[in-house]
Parts: structure tokens; sequence; C-alpha cells
């Protein structure tokens, strides 16, 4: 099963629809969370710290956490591997294109026409947000255990906020295209709930994007300081 | 080089000599904007002409003249191969026979538009959708799964191969029970129906960025699907055509949707995520039926 | 070789040889025969039936099931079609159903109405036994067909849908929309595609016949090019079937595929096969008339149409003003004055005829007077535009696309075209010709539409042969064959009869490659295509024809001194394709002229304008012509001999049809 899976493009693709939908489950979480910031740094850095003590005393300290980061860390490496893999295949299987340029009947939507890198874009801009937040590698504050700080330093930087809201604009776009797309390649065919979908997708995107951005805006604007 | 035709005139009317040749020479007559019945449209193409499969093509530049808006675009074609042949040139090399829509033979992307601009098939599209003056690009179909031919020929022969791995019912001559012995409902008859249609003609696969073929393998496993008489081969049957099409070097779907906007015959993209469903559903059963 | 580019003397006579008999039909009653005949035959051991190999030539209705079944039997068979794919072969084309004795509308059908509605339709030139086969066969087709998965229509209820047809009083005709052709050959196709994908089929797409080997009296392969590297190769076999459809194409302006073509036949027929009835040919009276000389394709409409619409022309010649300007009393509804009882829903052959007479009267409409009006502006009044529309919305919109005009809003304008050839190989009950391990089927043969062919009886036919009739018979050949028949192994390329005929076909192509001329094949094809029509078209005689057989053998010779090729013949190249078609046009056409000159008498799609009732309707001479005419190649321009086959009418009397 996992070969056929894994083998077929459809498959594959099928891996990528699951993997997406579940690094946006936890995205919708991330960004109710994010959202504490507006009660202020108490609120903020508590929730923080449930966080790692989540199950306990049954579970261990960020035990939980750890369970959330493997399952993510899964989804992206399966997302980005089975991504990479299919693009080969659709750049190999039309190896020359068309000679002519111009208008054509085809309307790609430029969320479908960036999903490629789109999806570079968010993977470099991961690995950033743990160098920056996470990790502390990048932050300018650096101070475990004080996320609301970090935060605050992080969007007090031009670079912070640039990449970081290139980023979630881009996410949206790949939310736009890749929810309605991971139900097609889930099998999710009929009319009517194509249109909620697209629905869905468009309210997804909106709502995401707009909510992450909520933070790095509040920043720059002094609201949150 | 030229031969002259005044003694066949009575076969050729019109047919080479009020044509251009190639080389752009001045035009004899002073028309240029007509668009009337008696003189017709000037046309420029530009044509993808390449000698073999081994050989390197290139996009070559003819002009024809006197194309009547009623003319079918391959009856363009001819007209310009006609006059090819009479300067001792080999004409343009392109699929068709039935020429009523219905074999799937021709086939070529017009202005970057696989079949061109209206949503029918080559030899249904009618030069009244071009403009006196206009220039037309013609290139074969473009996919790894099809390789160029000559000119405008391309080989299709995957799309033979991924039926042949499963995209039919298993019932050997002589084995039928009676035709009233099951009862089809009307709407999975016409569900049937509608994918059935597909003519084979490769548009989807040379509209889509990918080079995928999953419209085409889709319209067959929908059709033998929703029908009673297809059920027992139902898991197997997708999963051996989804094998084969990935085999035969056809690229994977990004929910563009260009090859359902190509297709002449208007099969629905919703068949790609009908075919979806299917194959999960067959690998969920455990592969084979 | 003689040499071809010097004119041969026309001839208009010809030989009469030894009378013809079809020894393989069983005696005893009619319904029996088919079982009998199927009992008597021998069988090959299923063991040994893979070390038996079948040339299959074509891959539409006929020839896909026969190569599909033939494998399912065990066979190993060979398999040719000229198209890049099999599914593309012209049975594609066929809109309007299929015919069955299913009787499902309890409506009084039965295997022997069908059968004596087709041996009437044939006007009395086929042969019982055949049809009485076809018949009985039919309703195996449909439960064949549905299995396979074919979207037949079907009512609410889950059932099959049917619909009355070609003027025949019960509803028994299957179809699958506007495209049941279509939806038949996928069906053989995907059969045929298993088998492939099985080993059990080898395919050869892009591959033409142009000979066949003959070894020892018998069809042991065939000589084909490989169209897309242009080289000559041979197969051999235990036996040969040509599944290779009409030769309509003759005419140049058809409703056939642009490449369907005579050549298998043609060259069978030089090899020995005797070619039957070759003037029948079948004229539909519903197509769309061709806009301008640039055209080279007719298209057909279904003939449904003529359910609602009504022909008309302007009553006085040269009336050229725009149909809604003419008003009712100056319109002639020719159809409905001269046949008030069937009206517009008269037999083909006899509205295309009247078609054509109005036209020469002068009365024809639009670009070149080669018109008649089929208005639907009274069928919108009495039952509503919507009515019309759902009945008839994606033929008005198939007519609209080509001609840029609505039929809702001025009247179609339709003409007469050259859609189906009921002449081809002579073959017996066991549909072999007379060079045995050579047998034909479909379109290809003569065998079973008489004169004229019924609506939605060609797939019928088609699908009966190759399905249940051939793989049946062949068997029996198979079975059958001597001990000492030479071993495949050594029909090789060093085989003389393979060398020569190989040689032929090289010299051919050679010739026409090297000739460096001035002409297209098209303006040739034009230039017969136009003669045939005039002269061997609607209505013939025998001014006309002898004419025909002057000009036929002048054409010929300059065929061979003014074609141009270009290219080479070691590529894909189509101009070659289509010269080596025409050429063996120019040669089929004068038997054909032949064959009409000699049958002095109308039959169905043979119309002899000296042969007519008072009232203009055809006119059989059943004491002359009550047979088939099979005739022998002798050499090229040479007069042929005429082997006839007596037509003996056990159960359906011969009666003059009436239609007034």
């Amino acid at each position: 099963m996992v070969n056929l899976l894994w083998r077929s493009t459809i498959g594959k693709k099928a891996v990528m629809a699951v993997s997406g939908l579940v690094m946006l489950l936890y995205l919708v979480a991330h960004m109710l969370g994010n959202l504490k910031i507006f009660f202020g740094p108490d609120d903020f850095n508590g929730y923080a710290h449930w966080l790692r003590t989540i199950g306990e005393p049954a579970l261990g300290y960020e035990w939980t956490l750890w369970v959330v980061r493997v399952v993510l860390l899964a989804a992206v490496v399966l997302h980005i591997v089975a991504a990479y893999q299919l693009s080969r295949r659709d750049i190999a299987a039309r190896p020359v294109g068309y000679a002519h340029r111009g208008a054509s009947r085809l309307r790609m939507t430029f969320a479908t026409r960036t999903m490629r890198w789109g999806g570079v874009i968010l993977g470099l801009f991961i690995v950033w947000h743990i160098l920056d937040l996470t990790t502390l590698t990048v932050n300018p504050h650096a101070e475990p255990g004080h996320p609301y700080e970090n935060v605050v330093a992080s969007f007090s930087t031009w670079y912070g906020n640039t990449i970081y809201i290139a980023a979630m604009l881009a996410l949206g776009l790949h939310i736009r295209h890749g929810f309605a797309a991971a139900a097609r390649s889930l099998g999710v065919t009929s009319a009517r709930l194509a249109a909620g979908l697209r629905v869905t997708a468009n309210g997804l995107a909106l709502v995401l994007t707009a909510g992450f951005l909520a933070v790095p805006l509040a920043v720059m604007t002094g609201v949150v300081s | 080089m030229n031969a002259p035709h005044s003694t066949s005139d009575r076969t050729q009317p019109g047919a080479t000599d009020d044509a251009e040749t190639t080389d752009g020479a001045a035009h004899g007559t002073t028309d240029g904007a007509a668009h009337g019945a008696t003189d017709g449209m000037e046309l420029t193409l530009r044509i993808w002409r390449q000698p073999g499969p081994e050989e390197q093509g290139a996009m070559t530049t003819y002009r024809v003249t006197g194309i009547s808006p009623d003319m079918s675009f391959l009856d363009m074609l001819d007209t310009l191969n006609e006059r090819l042949i009479a300067e001792g040139d080999e004409p343009v090399a392109f699929d068709h026979d039935c020429r009523e829509g219905i074999c799937g033979a021709c086939g070529m992307v017009i202005n970057g538009q696989a079949h061109g601009p209206q949503p029918t098939t080559t030899c249904q599209l009618h030069m009244r959708h071009f403009d006196d003056g206009d220039t037309i690009d013609v290139e074969p179909w473009r996919a790894a799964a099809f390789p160029v031919i000559r000119d405008l020929v391309v080989d299709r022969g995957a799309l033979d191969r991924v039926i042949g791995a499963g995209g039919y019912i298993t019932a050997p001559t002589g084995s039928a029970p009676e035709a009233h012995a099951t009862a089809v409902p009307k709407p999975a008859a016409d569900t049937a129906f509608a994918h059935a249609e597909c003519i084979g003609c490769g548009a989807c696969v040379a509209a889509c960025p990918n080079g995928a073929a999953m419209l085409f393998t889709a319209a067959k496993v929908v059709h033998l699907g929703v029908l009673p008489q297809g059920a027992p081969e139902r898991e197997s049957r997708v999963l051996d055509m989804v094998t084969a099409m990935d085999d035969e070097g056809f690229g994977g779907c990004t929910q563009v949707g260009a090859c359902a906007t190509a297709c002449p015959k208007g099969i629905p993209f919703e068949s790609i995520s009908d075919m979806n469903r299917e194959y999960l559903r067959a690998v969920r059963k455990g592969g084979r039926g | 070789m003689q040499d071809p580019t010097a004119a041969a003397p026309p001839y208009a006579g010809y030989e009469v040889g030894t009378p013809l008999a079809d020894t393989r039909a069983p005696d005893g009653p009619l319904a029996e025969r088919w079982n009998t005949r199927r009992f008597t035959a021998k069988l090959v051991n299923p063991a040994n039936r893979r070390n038996r190999t079948v040339i299959v030539v074509g891959t539409g209705l006929a020839g896909g099931a026969a190569g599909a079944t033939l494998a399912e039997q065990g066979y190993h068979v060979v398999q040719f079609c000229y198209q890049d794919s099999p599914r593309r072969a012209h049975s594609i084309a066929a809109q309007g159903g299929i015919n069955a004795a299913k009787n499902y509308r309890n409506d009084g059908d039965s295997v022997r109405r069908l059968f004596h509605d087709t041996v009437k339709g044939g006007d009395f030139r086929s042969r019982e036994s055949n049809v009485h086969r076809l018949a009985e066969v039919s309703t195996e087709i449909i439960d064949q067909c549905v299995a396979q998965g074919v979207p037949f229509a079907r009512e609410y209820g889950g059932l099959l849908d049917t619909r009355s047809f070609g003027g025949v009083q019960v509803s028994r005709t299957f179809y699958a929309r506007g495209q049941t052709g279509q939806q038949l050959l996928l069906g053989a196709y995907q059969a045929l595609s298993r088998q492939i994908a099985a080993g059990r089929v080898e395919m050869h797409p892009r591959c033409e016949m142009l000979d066949l080997i003959v070894v020892d009296g018998r069809a042991r392969g065939i000589v084909a090019r490989d169209l897309v590297t242009g080289r000559i190769e041979t197969h051999t076999a235990d036996a040969v079937v040509l599944a290779t459809g009409g030769y309509g194409n003759v005419f140049h302006l058809s409703t056939n595929a642009k490449n369907s073509n005579a050549t298998a036949i043609w060259r069978a027929h030089r090899r020995g096969a005797l070619l039957a009835n070759p003037c029948f040919t079948q004229i539909h009276p519903t197509c769309i008339p061709r806009a301008g000389d640039h055209q080279s394709k007719l298209t057909l409409m279904s003939e449904s149409l003529r359910n609602d619409g009504r022909i008309w022309v302007p009553r006085t010649p040269g009336d050229h003003r725009p149909p809604q300007d003419i008003p009712e009393d100056e319109r002639d509804y020719y159809l409905e004055r001269a046949y008030p009882a069937f009206g517009n829903l008269v037999p083909r052959d006899i509205a295309s005829r009247a078609a054509k007479n109005v036209c020469d009267e002068g009365r024809g409409v639009g670009p070149g007077g080669q018109g008649v009006y089929l208005d639907f502006a009274d069928a919108m009044e009495r039952l509503g535009r919507r009515a019309v529309e759902e009945k008839y919305g994606n033929l008005f919109e198939m007519y609209e696309r080509i001609t840029d005009e609505s039929p809702y809003e001025t009247p179609m304008r339709i003409y007469p075209a050259i859609h189906y050839t009921m002449g081809g190989l002579w073959v017996d009950y066991d549909l072999q010709t007379t060079v045995p391990g050579l047998f034909a089927i479909g379109e290809a043969n003569f065998s079973d539409h008489g004169a004229n062919r019924l609506g939605a009886s060609a797939l019928m036919q088609g699908l009966a042969d190759g399905y249940f009739i051939l793989p049946a018979t062949l068997g029996d050949y198979l079975a059958s064959l001597p001990a000492d028949l030479t071993p495949r192994a050594e029909i090789d390329d060093a085989h003389p009869d393979v060398r020569a005929t190989v040689d032929e076909v090289a010299d051919r192509l050679c010739a026409l490659l090297s000739n460096n001329g001035d002409r297209s094949p098209e303006s040739f094809q034009k230039e017969l295509g136009e003669l045939l029509w005039e002269e061997c078209g609607m209505a013939r005689d025998a001014d006309g024809l002898r004419h025909a057989l002057e000009e036929i053998p002048r054409l010929r010779a300059e065929f061979w001194r003014r074609i141009r090729v270009p290219g080479s013949g070691e590529a894909f190249n189509q101009s070659l394709e289509k010269a080596h078609r025409v050429s063996d046009y120019l040669e089929l056409a004068e038997l054909m002229c032949l064959d009409a000159l000699h049958r002095e008498e109308s039959c169905g799609g043979h119309f002899r304008s000296e042969s007519q009732t008072g009232t203009g309707e055809a006119e059989r001479d059943d004491e002359r012509f009550s047979y088939v005419a099979a005739w022998e190649f002798t050499g090229e321009g040479k007069p042929p001999v005429l082997h006839r086959e007596e037509l003996d009418f056990e159960d359906v009397r011969p009666s003059q049809r009436s239609y007034a």
C-alpha cells in the first residue's frame, strides 16, 4: 500500500495533500495562539509555557510539543520530497515548450503559477523562523522563556518584518491553490462541494494571512511593544 | 524550378496560382486588407518543420493568400501543401483522417492553444475565426511521451498502451449474458457516455504544462467504473492504468485545468478527482481487485 | 510490367466466364443453415492455435472485432492499420445506430423480419443465406457490446432504448446519441488493446498493406510499408483477413475518412480475388454541401433530420433570393409533391436523385447551386423551438460550426454525397474470397447489402463478421490445410513469390517517386472523382459510362506521365501514400464504370436512366440481372472476365419498390 502510494503520481499527490492539510491544521492553531500576543507579555509567555506542559503530569515536560514537532517535521519532509520529485517528473514530461508567445486561452491563476516558487520560499522561511524564534540563533533579543520579547525584537528589525510579511503572502497564495487542489487530489469531486471548497480555500488563505500579519503590523505600529 | 501549371488549371482552380512563394517575393495583388469572398485572407504561417524524429526542427515562415473564411484549418494547410508540391518542396506533414471531429487523428497547437482558439478539433476549426493579415504559429503536440515523427506529426502510441493496461472490460466474444440481464440506471449510463466521448486526440496532454495524461486516463476509468459491468475490474483497472500512465513518462496533475479547457469533447475536469478517488479507494482495498 | 504511361485502349466489353456459386452455405431451411455450417466446420485444436498466424488488415468494427476474437481463441494475430492508432478507423464516424432483432419493443420484430427488410432494402441483389445469418447474429452483437461497457442509450428503467430508423416499421435500432459507431468501435478497440497488451496480437499501426503474397495459390502474407520509416516489409501468415472498408474515396468527395482507400482490396483483386458489384455505391441525401473548391471532404448530417425537416427549392430556376424572402407559393416541396405517401422520408436513393434533378434544373441553392433547403421553420412552429433543440441541437451546432449559419434562423442546406460502397471483394458463405486463405469482412466484402444498404446496418454487418462469423469459419480453413502446405518458415524474403511481390511494390513506389512531373496526387484524385460523380454517380447512362471508360485510361496514362511526389520513400511521406492510393483508384474506377455499364437495369443505389418506370422510379430487370457480378482481373487495361453468381430467392419474393 505504501508502495502504491509513493510510487505513483496520484499516490504521491495524495501524500502531499494529507501532509499539507496536517500543516494547515497546525497553522490554524499556531495563528490563534499568536493572537494571544495582544493580551500582553504575561498572557503570551504563560501560553507559551503551557504549551510545554500539556499532558503533565502523565506526560513529561515538552513531550507533547515534541510529538507535534516530529509529526510536523514528517509532514514537511514528505511534502517537500514529494513536491520535489513530482516537479522533476513534470518538467521532464514537457521538455520542449511552445515557441508561440502571447495570450493563451489558458488562464492560470497567480496562485497556481506560483505554487513551486511559493513552496520554496515557505521552506526557506521555516528554517529562518525556527532559527529566529525557536532556537533564537538569529534573534536580536534571544532570551529563552520570553517569547513575547523575542517576537517584538524580531519584528522591530526591517529584515525580520520583510521576510515574515513576504512569507505570509506566499503562504496565503499557497493555501489558496493548495487547499482546493488537495481536496481534488484526495478525490473530492462534486460540483456543489467544489464551490464550497473554493470559498473555504479563499477564506482560510485570507484569515491565516491576516491573522499572522496582525502580529508584525501590531509591533510596527506600536500596538504591541 | 516551377513547372507550368497552365495545363492543369482545370483541375487545380486557384490552388497554386494565387499563392506566394516563401521567400517573400513581391506579391502581385494589391488587396492587402480585403476580407472579401473573392480574394480571401492573407496569412503568415509559422510552422514547425522537422524532417525526422532524430533531426533538428525549426519554425518556418510561409505566406498564404486567397484563404476563404469557410475553409477549415486543414483545408488551409492543404492549400499550402498543394503549392509546396507544385514548387517541388515537401508538404507539411500532419495527421488527419475523418475531418469530422471524431477520429482524433488531427491535432496541432495553434497560437499556443491545442486545437486552436475554438473548443473543437483542428479539422472543425474554420478560418473565419482568424483575421486577414494574422500571423499564426502552428506547432506539434509537445510532451516527452509524444515524440515528434515529422513536422506536426507525433507518436501517440503511449495513449494506446495506457488503454491496453486496463482500459477495457474483460468480456471475450461469446461470453456475454443477455443485454437486459443487468439494468443500468440512466444516470450511470449518461455519466459513462459523457466520459466515453473521449477521442484520444491527446490535446489534454499537449495543453498540460506537465504533459500529463490524467484527463485521458480518467475519462476511461470513469466510463468503465460507473457501469455495473465494469465493477469486477474496478480496482485493478485504475491501478494498472495509472501505473502505465506514469511508466510512459506523462507528468502529474497540478490542478491547472488546461486539459479540460483544451478538450474538444468536453470531458469534465472533475473526472480527474474522480480518478484520484478511485485510485485511493483501490489502494485502501489492498491493490488488486 | 507494361508501360503505364501509354494509354491503354478503352474497354467497354468483357468476357463471360464460368458461373460462380457459393458452395459453402449448407442446404436446408434458411434458419438452420448457420447452425449447420458451424457444426460442420472443422475445429483447430486449442493447443495448436498459437502456432497458426492470421494477418488482419484494418482495425474498424470488422477488423478490430475479428482481431480481438481470434486472439481470444488462441490464434497468433498480426494486425495492421494505416492510422496511428487502431482506435481511429472510420467506423468511428458512424452516427445513427445499429440494428438488432431483439424485439424489446414487442412491436412485431423478429429475425425473419430483419432478414426480410434487409433483402428488400437491398433491392433483391443479396444472398438470402448470408442476410438471414446476419439477422440471427444481430442479437448477440448487442449482448456482446453491452458486456464490453458500450454506453448505449437507456430509458429511465435502466433498460436499453431503441429508435426506428431507415424507414422500417419497427423500432430496432440501438444507439449511443449520435456517436454509435464511435462507441462500438471503442468497445472493439478496447478488447483488441487487451490482446495487444497480452502479446497475443502483434499490432502494426502506421503500416499500410500494399500487396498480397500468394504462394501455391493461397494467400500467405502481405507486403506492407511502414509509414514512419518507409521500410517495405513482408509479413507471412496462414491466412489473411482484409477488413479495409469501402472504396468511396474513388469519388474524391465523400463522407469517408480522407485516407480510407481501396488499395488492399484492389491489390487482392489483382492477385486473383474476384470483385463483386463494384458499381453498387450508396449516396446519402443529407450531407453538408461543400463550400468551395478547396474542400476535399464532406460531412454527413444524420438522416434523422428528415423526420421533421421539410425539403424544398425555389420554384423558378435562378431564384437567388434569400430563403426567407421566397414566399410559400414560390417554393417547391418536391418530395412531398412527388411522393405524397412518404414525403420527405423516401429512401436514401430516391431522395438523393430527386435533389440532383432539381439542381440540374438550375433550382439548386447555395454556392454553385449544389444544394437544397432542409427547413425546420414548420417543425419549430409545431413543436416549439425547445423541442427541436432537444432533438437536433447537437446536429444544428455541428452544422453551424461548419457553415456559420444557424438552422434555427435560416434553412439548412443539404446535398447528397457518396457514403458507402455495397460492392467489394466477392466472398462465399465463409467470407472467403476466391483466393484460398484470403478472407474479406465488413464493408470490404460485398456480401449482405445487395444494391442498397439500410440505415444502421453497416455497424451490424461489420461486428457480425468480426465477432461471430469469421472466427467460426476461419478455423475450418485452418483446420483443413493440406499436410504438404509450404511451412511459414520457408516463405521468407528469399522465396521467389515473395521476392517478386516485393519487387513489384518497390518498382511502383520508385516509379511514383522518380517521375518528377508537375501534378499533385490530389489533382488527379479530384479530376477522377469529378468524372465519376458526373458519369457514374447518382444517375448513370450508357453514353456517360462509355465516356468515362474512354477518359479513365487517358487520365491513368497522364497520371504516370505527370505525377509529382516530393520527398523520399525512406521516410514519412504522405504524398507518396496518397499517390499510391490514387494510382489504384485509377484502375478500380474503370471496373466500376464497366460494371455500371453492363448492368442495364436500375436497382438500389445503381440507377440507370434507361431503366425507369413511367414515374421515374428505378426499374429492376430480374430476368437478366438477378445475379452478383463478380469480376476477374486479367491485366491492366485489359477487359476483365465476368463470373455470374445467380441469386435464388426462396423466402422473399422479389417485388418492385414503390413509394409514391
